[in-house]
């Protein structure tokens, strides 16, 4: 590790109103190495990251960069400085093609001052042979997949001279043959002297690819280690200060009566005769790649998609289900894949936000009684331990882990006993998911059933009691969790034959 | 730094609020008869129509709606309620005829956006167009005139010392904000506005909350028509023109934001206040009309300049 140190950040204060973010916070990087930056949801990942591009202003502290103490005031400036970052969601266009996207804002022209596609194409498509990536520049972004739409997201930022790249989460969307092919454009990028900042909550990919670690908690650093010198149970020590129990917690609830039955459920060509149940005291684990159908038979149960056929049978009676309303008077609770987009309203208080759906519960003659509504806000907040300065605090401050805690409450406040949860841990520290782990355990003890749809197979495995695999809009197998192995389910998913 | 949380939290607000400020103070050195009872009093009257209408609209803002046919609407209502009255109908059956006109018109609206699925910009703007159109034809584009004392009451009659429409603007207010912070109805329109998709999932009927907002904002352009009518005593077809973008530059000035989720009443009111005061001070100090158009113009951007200013300082 004699490379050239050619990032410094030194005492990095940054205050948010009621928040400080980040207290005191060291950070480097050497050239050509993949440095990861390590932590739990809130810990000050993100708002670090943030100063480093410009998107927020440090309240005091250091940087340096290439031995020049420099004050980072805009993104601009940071792009000027060699810093590239490619976010979670990709900053492209996608009705543009691949190279129009690359060279987007310095579009290459003729003598006429008209826009050159051939000399984009050929540029393009030199930068992605120089990385390795067998794309064509001339194709349409919106036809790419994830994997390849971050390829291209990587190749623009290296064209603009990018010498730090930070890579948040890159793998959360990938498939496992995805991300090899991501990490070998990685090392072949460290080869180059590109020095790389790398965020993400999957421990196991740190160790096959990080050279250094920066651990942070709660805005403080806690320390820098040689990937080579730290255990994964050390480094989630240093994470979250605590030992971790077992990662899925055991459950001893006992399996009751069946709650929700669906028969013949179709819907156009997205879902395919659907048959299944769920009994109380019971975690359904619904396995799939993406696009299966998984999302979209959460969505038809819950009434927000129209259903063309089938019965949905909700505790021994035949219910229609025509809209979310429904869905909640009947007991379900949806926590939807995407909390952003579809679970939370940011510019809502935290207690409005868990009131939303069962708000007509607090309210007389639609006046709502505030007392009540902040006495169930703050149980939740205690029960399950969710970090804000106080219940009016916008949902858009907490940090993700809280974030989720808030939606969980949502659900539990509308008294739900039957629960859809969509991906509930993605995006979410380890100490929180075990959290989550435990309160759907707790939630099953209590006679709830839990329908949890997941891409982690480790979780629907440890989770679940019976696991259901989609396919194609179809579910394609059942196997009971005890009895079956992650090779099988994904098999399953696949479709190759000779499964179950 | 708990003192410096709570400025940067309710900055925005206050802003507005040491900027009407700072108006008065400028027009009360530069012209003696500004802060006098009589003339303040005057600032209100003139201000309460623009006041009300602009209640509708911070609703429907904060749905990140708009609704341009708001002028029109009060002038549809006025003409209808004119005509009512001029049959010698009671006076209550006239209000409530004009009041009737207004939320049906804005329901159309609501109808329209919500289960047509047209975009609120398009909806409202075809509204503007039909309502204006309706008017003329009802009338044949002449005005209606000469009402009952007692319903030029509304206009001109006083509750402690206080004109009526600026006592009916304070009840509408109190009653609005009510309505905006403290039912069902008012978290609805929050939550449609902060994310339309989360609110669908948590159960909330967003169609019928969004054609309800619509038909509030109809019904309140009905009320204002009402005060209008009796002030003039006459109802014109050509009445309210231009109405709407006085109402949402008050909204906007007050801080309502037009990506919805955001807005205060008591924000809207300052608003219009200011929009009021500097229309009466460059009155006062014998401005040309043509000039005051450019100076509020000016003052509607000016405003929203600084406000997005502040709201990047926050960060």
């Amino acid at each position: 590790m004699a490379n050239k140190l050619i990032l410094k950040m030194e005492h990095i204060r940054k205050q948010f109103p009621g928040v400080l973010a980040l207290d005191d916070v060291h950070f480097e990087l050497r050239k050509g190495e993949v440095h990861v930056l390590c932590g739990e949801n809130g810990a000050g990942k993100s708002t670090l990251i943030k100063i480093l591009s410009g998107t927020y202003h440090k309240t005091s502290g250091q940087i340096t960069i290439f031995d020049q103490e420099t004050d980072i005031s805009n993104p601009k400036q940071a792009q000027e400085l060699g810093i590239g970052v490619i976010y979670q969601e990709f900053n492209l266009i996608p009705q543009l093609s691949v190279g129009e996207n690359i060279f987007l804002g310095r579009e290459k022209t003729n003598q006429f001052g008209v826009i050159d596609h051939k000399k984009i194409f050929n540029g393009a498509q030199n930068i992605l042979r120089d990385l390795g990536v067998d794309i064509n520049a001339n194709r349409l972004v919106k036809d790419l997949g994830v994997a390849q739409q971050q390829m291209v997201e990587i190749a623009k930022t290296l064209s603009l001279d990018a010498k730090i790249l930070v890579m948040d989460e890159p793998t959360s969307a990938l498939t496992d043959r995805e991300i090899t092919g991501l990490f070998t454009m990685i090392r072949r990028l460290k080869n180059n002297g590109v020095a790389i900042i790398y965020i993400s909550h999957r421990l196991e990919e740190l160790f096959e690819i990080g050279d250094r670690v920066t651990v942070l908690r709660d805005g403080k650093y806690i320390g820098t280690q040689k990937i080579c010198d730290v255990s994964k149970s050390e480094l989630i020590r240093m994470m979250v200060n605590r030992e971790l129990k077992a990662q899925y917690p055991k459950r001893k609830s006992t399996i009751g009566k069946e709650v929700l039955r669906v028969e013949h459920l179709n819907r156009s060509d997205v879902l395919k005769n659907i048959n299944f149940s769920v009994h109380r005291g019971e975690i359904l684990g619904i396995a799939g790649l993406l696009g299966s159908g998984r999302t979209e038979l959460a969505r038809a149960i819950f009434g927000i998609d129209k259903i063309n056929s089938g019965q949905i049978i909700i505790k021994g009676k035949r219910r229609k289900i025509g809209s979310p309303r429904s869905a909640i008077n009947l007991g379900i609770g949806y926590l939807t894949e995407d909390r952003k987009t579809q679970g939370l309203i940011m510019q809502l208080s935290l207690k409005n936000n868990i009131s939303l759906p069962s708000i007509k519960r607090f309210s007389r003659f639609g006046i709502i009684n505030n007392g009540a509504e902040d006495r169930a806000a703050k149980q939740y907040v205690k029960e399950l331990r969710i970090k804000t300065p106080d219940l009016n605090q916008k949902v858009m401050f907490l940090s993700g882990g809280n974030q989720q805690k808030v939606v969980f409450s949502k659900w539990l406040c509308s008294k739900a006993d039957i629960f859809i949860f969509d991906e509930p841990t993605r995006g979410i520290d380890v100490g929180s998911k075990v959290e989550i782990y435990q309160l759907m355990n707790r939630l099953t003890e209590e006679g709830v059933a839990i329908i949890m749809i997941s891409s982690e197979l480790p979780e629907i495995l440890g989770m679940c009691d019976r696991i259901l695999v989609m396919r194609q809009g179809e579910i394609n197998s059942e196997f009971l969790a005890e009895e079956t192995t992650q090779e099988k389910i994904l098999q399953s998913a696949l479709g190759v034959s000779g499964a179950a | 730094m708990l003192r410096k949380d709570y400025l940067l939290h309710h900055g925005r607000q206050y802003g507005t609020l040491i900027g009407l400020v700072f108006l008065v103070i400028i027009l009360w050195i530069l012209t003696p008869h500004f802060m006098t009872i009589s003339n303040l009093l005057n600032v209100a009257q003139q201000t309460s129509i623009n006041a009300i209408i602009a209640v509708g609209l911070t609703f429907v803002i904060i749905t990140a709606g708009i609704d341009l046919s708001v002028g029109s609407i009060l002038a549809f209502s006025g003409v209808v309620l004119a005509s009512v009255l001029n049959a010698g109908m009671p006076i209550p059956i006239a209000m409530l005829t004009g009041l009737g006109v207004g939320l049906l018109c804005g329901i159309v609206n609501g109808l329209l956006i919500s289960y047509g699925r047209l975009p609120p910009f398009i909806s409202t703007l075809g509204l503007m167009s039909v309502a204006r159109g309706a008017a003329l034809l009802y009338t044949n584009g002449r005005p209606i005139s000469g009402f009952p004392n007692s319903f030029r009451y509304l206009a001109t009659g006083e509750i402690l010392n206080i004109p009526m429409p600026v006592f009916i603007m304070v009840i509408v207010y109190l009653i609005a904000h009510f309505l905006l912070t403290r039912t069902v109805f008012g978290r609805y329109t929050y939550a449609i506005g902060g994310n339309e998709e989360a609110a669908t999932v948590s159960g909330v009927n967003v169609k019928f909350y969004k054609t309800m907002v619509y038909g509030l904002c109809g019904l309140l352009s009905g009320l204002a028509a009402i005060i209008l009518t009796a002030r003039l005593n006459s109802a014109q077809p050509i009445a309210g023109f231009m109405y709407e973008l006085d109402a949402i530059a008050a909204t906007v000035i007050g801080g309502t934001s037009l990506m919805g989720g955001v807005g205060r009443l008591s924000g809207t009111l300052i608003g219009a206040l200011i929009m009021g005061v500097i229309r009466n001070g460059l009155n006062l100090l014998g401005v040309s009309s043509f000039v005051q158009q450019t100076v509020i113009g000016s003052v509607i951007i000016l405003a929203v300049l600084i406000d997005m200013a502040l709201k990047r300082q926050r960060i």
